[in-house]
């Protein structure tokens, strides 16, 4: 009977192997598609089961997790939500996470590696795991401010405000915005509900419209032809340009006209200044024409536009002067139309950049990061990304945007402080004449020691029927209400 | 030491024994420091004396096996303790999950498993030392082989006939719930079979190999010769297939045709029984929905997720999650799967220790298992040789059948992972399996009996002696 039983033992062995062959097959070959199928709730319940670090500004606290009695141990909080859902992003166990919930998720989940030695002593310590917290540069006053300006008028915008002299961005609202606290909710059901309302919204609440869209800059992008045209050498602000109230773009019969069909002024030509001040397109068709593509397209990306791929760490998209495939293209550039598109937060840094005595920072939102017990375990350092114009250019450009702002009617102008600043108005869509336009007004102040930068967008001139709609008249009182607020508590 | 004073007798391995018992109760320790350090994050003196009270008990039945069967294999008592104390390290992490997640939801406290299963351990290494204490020979178990088989058969269908509510739990009428405690009494009649097997197949033994008619050029032994065989083998078979315990019905249905293949060394049983199989799996599969339904889940769990497929694809998930290394004793969520203390017991160990940990369990079942097939290669009487494969056998096919079906290989059946698995009837049965098995590997390896050097000159040949004349 003993080859049978040898047999027996054969076949065991078989039987062992067989089952082996099939647990590698599970556990290494289809492990990575077990562990990440969406139903596996497992990676999430871990990070779900430690505390998760808090994201904060000026010791205000945007996000944190909280001890709950509830299924999971801890449950996200966001103290302000709607109106700093454009900084915080949302943390959710069924719908993952976004803004900096999503680009910092290292340091808040405690897998950074500047949270190493934290780890190791929580190992030996036995504490609980735990992430590390996230300090941002916002202002929460100026947020709050920028916020509040767009949602209380209903418009659909962004304000991003920055500190010149470093890049920290003082502000990134977006409007209409959402609240990330169902989102993080402990029950599905009602993360279900609010992904549902969120994703079907119309204007989308989940985008950031401060670095996740692009739009044509309209006359705010004449600040980067005067910034061409003085860097050439060739030209003063008393420079003589066009003063018509239309001209016919090179090689084609398309007219251009000034806005309104108004001359630029009463003369036949306009100084460069009058025509910024105006905001002349005849003027700026022509200027660009005689300064050439190449000159325009240089100062656009010593500004920034088109060359970085930027990350505040969340990333931002790529703003674009498009090509220019002929002069009359480099004439409808020139007064930010055709393929010109700047993300709010790219228009932000133009300005600051002028600001700045021609220094362009690099734009950050985390100042800190600190470990559980907020001790700063890392500092974000200013970064200069390039020099944009000289000094002595921007001195000028500061001064021709100071004759910008004080000719420049609507309200909320601040007493005592003086404003640089260019509006934009700028026409979009498929039929532009009947399609209320994108207003912006772009700023800094004070202008002889700049401490704040803003760019505002209202998306379609604030209510989708207001065809007459200015970045002076609709833009310009968001962007002073934000420098108030900005100044207000930097004194 | 044992070995040094007996020098005449090979060496009978009591030594090499302690010394993995203790090699065992250290890595046990080792899995419990690991899981309360993970899931409590702190750490005590306690779990030392756990440690040492675990080895105390392996060496109190170290020395029963030294007593009472001395030369038996050295490798089988710590294979089992080893696998035991694994199973007990996983049932108390996964009572520790249960109450922090009944805390967390204000639930009340579930009924804490660990410290049943410890009384169980208690119960079976008692009767591990209550067997090798009565049975001093596996070969008079043959003299009882009909009683054996008659008793098995009776404790196989007693949950049947019985009423629902002492006999039926999750949808399984294969218990007998005795006021606190519940037990499987088809894991004792599991062994009994296999006695009354063995025993039979070797009395009738010469019979196979004479008469017969031919069949497809196969040598069938006469029908009526195998009729007891074949009526308890089917009797039992049906049973468990009423009572819709498929796993055991495939185990019983394995174990008769190894035992015949041993016995009469065709491997036509074998395709016999087979083709059988295929039949038999094909009616049910027609016949009852709940095997269809196995077989479904089997072929695709992700289809239906949130119902049927949800044990298993969470198992999956548990393995998937579990990887190559695993999450770390304790790290893991095991408890996500349902029964993840019984039936998927191999997905909690696989989620926890990774495929590496599943690899060391698997060798030391197949450690285990080889070592009671040496026994049966080894024993010199053909009841012990079939006794031993039957009863090694037994612990293979249920391995492969729990963890085929808990990793998708073959449709699941609920049966539980030998010693590993929360369950008391399993563990003290599986516990006097052990027991037989180290019984078997006593005789096999003992010395024969020493003849005396020079036998004594008979009587008629020895010398007269002068004795002192009485005065």
């Amino acid at each position: 009977m003993n080859t049978p039983v040898r047999r027996i033992a054969i076949a065991v062995m078989a039987m062992i192997l067989l089952l082996m062959a099939n647990l590698t097959y599970i556990q290494v070959v289809k492990a990575g598609d077990y562990r990440t199928d969406q139903r596996n709730q497992r990676v999430l319940l871990a990070e779900y089961s430690r505390q998760r670090g808090q994201i904060s500004a000026e010791g205000q606290v945007l996000a944190r997790s909280v001890e709950t009695e509830g299924q999971y141990p801890y449950q996200r909080e966001y103290p302000d939500g709607s109106a700093f859902a454009s900084v915080t992003g949302y943390y959710s166990l069924v719908y993952s996470a976004g803004g900096l919930e999503r680009a910092a998720n290292d340091v808040l989940n405690g897998s950074d590696d500047r949270l190493f030695t934290r780890r190791l002593s929580d190992l030996i310590t036995g504490r609980d795991p735990s992430g590390g917290n996230v300090v941002t540069t916002i202002d929460p006053a100026v947020q709050q401010a920028a916020y509040d300006a767009l949602s209380d008028a209903g418009y659909t915008g962004a304000v991003v405000a920055l500190q010149p002299a470093t890049g920290a961005i003082l502000a990134m609202a977006s409007t209409p915005s959402y609240d990330p606290n169902p989102l993080a909710s402990q029950s599905a059901q009602t993360q279900q509900d609010a992904w549902a309302e969120y994703t079907a919204a119309d204007p989308p609440v989940l985008t950031n419209r401060a670095i996740q869209e692009i739009y044509p800059p309209g006359s705010t992008f004449k600040l980067i032809d005067v910034a061409a045209a003085l860097e050439s050498g060739r030209y003063t602000p008393d420079s003589q340009l066009t003063a018509a109230s239309s001209i016919t773009l090179a090689d084609t019969a398309t007219p251009l006209q000034n806005f309104n069909g108004n001359a630029c002024g009463t003369a036949a030509t306009a100084s460069l200044r009058e025509a910024l001040q105006r905001s002349c397109n005849t003027a700026f068709a022509e200027l660009a024409q005689q300064l050439g593509e190449q000159a325009i397209r240089d100062q656009a990306e010593a500004f920034g536009i088109g060359t970085e791929d930027i990350a505040i760490p969340m990333g931002v998209v790529p703003s674009t002067i498009g090509d220019i495939e002929s002069t009359a293209a480099l004439q409808q550039t020139s007064i930010g139309q055709r393929d010109v598109a700047l993300t709010p937060l790219q228009n932000a840094m133009v300005v600051a950049a002028i600001a700045n005595d021609g220094r362009l920072m690099a734009p950050y939102l985390i100042s800190e990061i600190q470990g559980q017990d907020l001790e700063t375990l890392d500092t974000t350092e200013p970064d200069q990304l390039g020099q944009s114009v000289s000094p002595g250019v921007a001195q000028t450009l500061t001064d021709l945007m100071v004759n910008n702002e004080n000719s420049y009617t609507g309200a909320g102008k601040i007493r005592g402080v003086q404003i640089a600043a260019k509006t934009g108005t700028a026409e979009h869509g498929a039929d532009p004449k009947s399609t209320p336009p994108h207003v912006w007004y772009v700023a800094f102040a004070p202008a002889e020691n700049p401490q704040v930068a803003v760019a505002v967008l209202v998306e379609s001139g604030g209510d989708r029927n207001n065809l007459a709609a200015t970045g002076g008249a609709v833009a310009a009182p968001i962007g002073r209400a934000v420098i108030g607020a900005a100044l207000r508590g930097s004194q | 030491m044992g070995e040094a004073r007996d020098q005449a007798g090979p060496p009978t391995g009591r030594t090499i024994e302690l010394v993995l018992l203790a090699f065992a109760a250290v890595l046990v320790t080792g899995a419990l420091i690991l899981v309360e350090a993970n899931q409590e994050q702190t750490l005590t003196v306690d779990l030392l004396l756990i440690g040492a009270a675990y080895l105390a008990l392996l060496v109190a039945a170290h020395i029963a096996v030294r007593r009472l069967a001395p030369y038996a294999d050295p490798l089988i008592l710590p294979a089992v303790a080893l696998l035991n104390g694994l199973g007990l390290v996983m049932i108390y992490r996964l009572d520790l999950a249960k109450a922090d997640r009944a805390v967390a939801l204000g639930n009340d406290l579930p009924t804490l498993l660990w410290p049943r299963q410890v009384a169980w351990t208690g119960v079976g290494l008692l009767l591990f030392v209550g067997v090798l204490w009565i049975v001093r020979d596996h070969r008079k178990l043959a003299a009882y082989a009909y009683t054996a088989g008659f008793a098995g058969l009776i404790l196989l269908a007693l949950p049947g006939v019985l009423p629902s509510s002492i006999s039926e739990v999750n949808g399984a009428k294969i218990w007998l719930r005795l006021g606190i405690f519940s037990i499987q009494p088809g894991e004792f009649a599991k062994i009994l079979l296999i006695i009354f097997f063995a025993a039979f197949l070797v009395q009738k033994r010469d019979l196979f190999s004479t008469a017969g008619r031919r069949f497809l050029g196969m040598e069938l032994p006469r029908a009526r010769d195998l009729a007891p065989l074949l009526v308890a083998w089917a009797f039992s078979v049906g049973v468990l297939v009423l009572e819709r315990d498929l796993g055991t019905s495939l185990l019983f249905f394995g174990i008769v045709l190894v035992l015949l293949y041993t016995a009469t060394e065709r491997v036509s049983w074998m395709l016999i029984g087979l083709s059988f199989f295929a039949a038999g799996g094909f009616v049910a599969y027609q016949l009852f929905g709940h095997v269809r339904t196995r077989v479904q889940i089997w072929i695709d769990p992700f289809a239906d997720f949130d119902g049927a497929g949800f044990q298993i694809g969470q198992a999956l998930f548990g393995l998937g999650t579990g990887g190559l290394g695993g999450t770390g004793l304790g790290a893991g969520r095991p408890e996500l799967v349902p029964f993840a203390e019984s039936d998927f017991m191999l997905s909690s160990l696989g989620e926890e220790l990774g495929l590496i940990g599943l690899a060391a369990i698997m060798v030391i079942y197949l450690v285990l298992i080889t070592r009671g097939l040496r026994s049966a290669l080894a024993v010199r009487d053909s009841f012990g040789k079939l006794l031993a494969t039957g009863l090694a056998f037994t612990l293979a096919l249920q391995v492969f059948i729990v963890a085929g079906g808990a990793s998708k290989l073959i449709p699941l059946t609920g049966l539980t992972l030998p010693f590993l698995s929360y369950g008391g009837s399993s563990l003290v049965a599986n516990y006097a399996l052990v027991a037989l098995l180290l019984r078997i590997s006593n005789a096999a390896r003992a010395p024969l009996p020493r003849r005396p050097a020079t036998p004594l000159p008979p009587i008629a040949e020895a010398g007269t002696e002068l004795v002192e004349r009485p005065s």
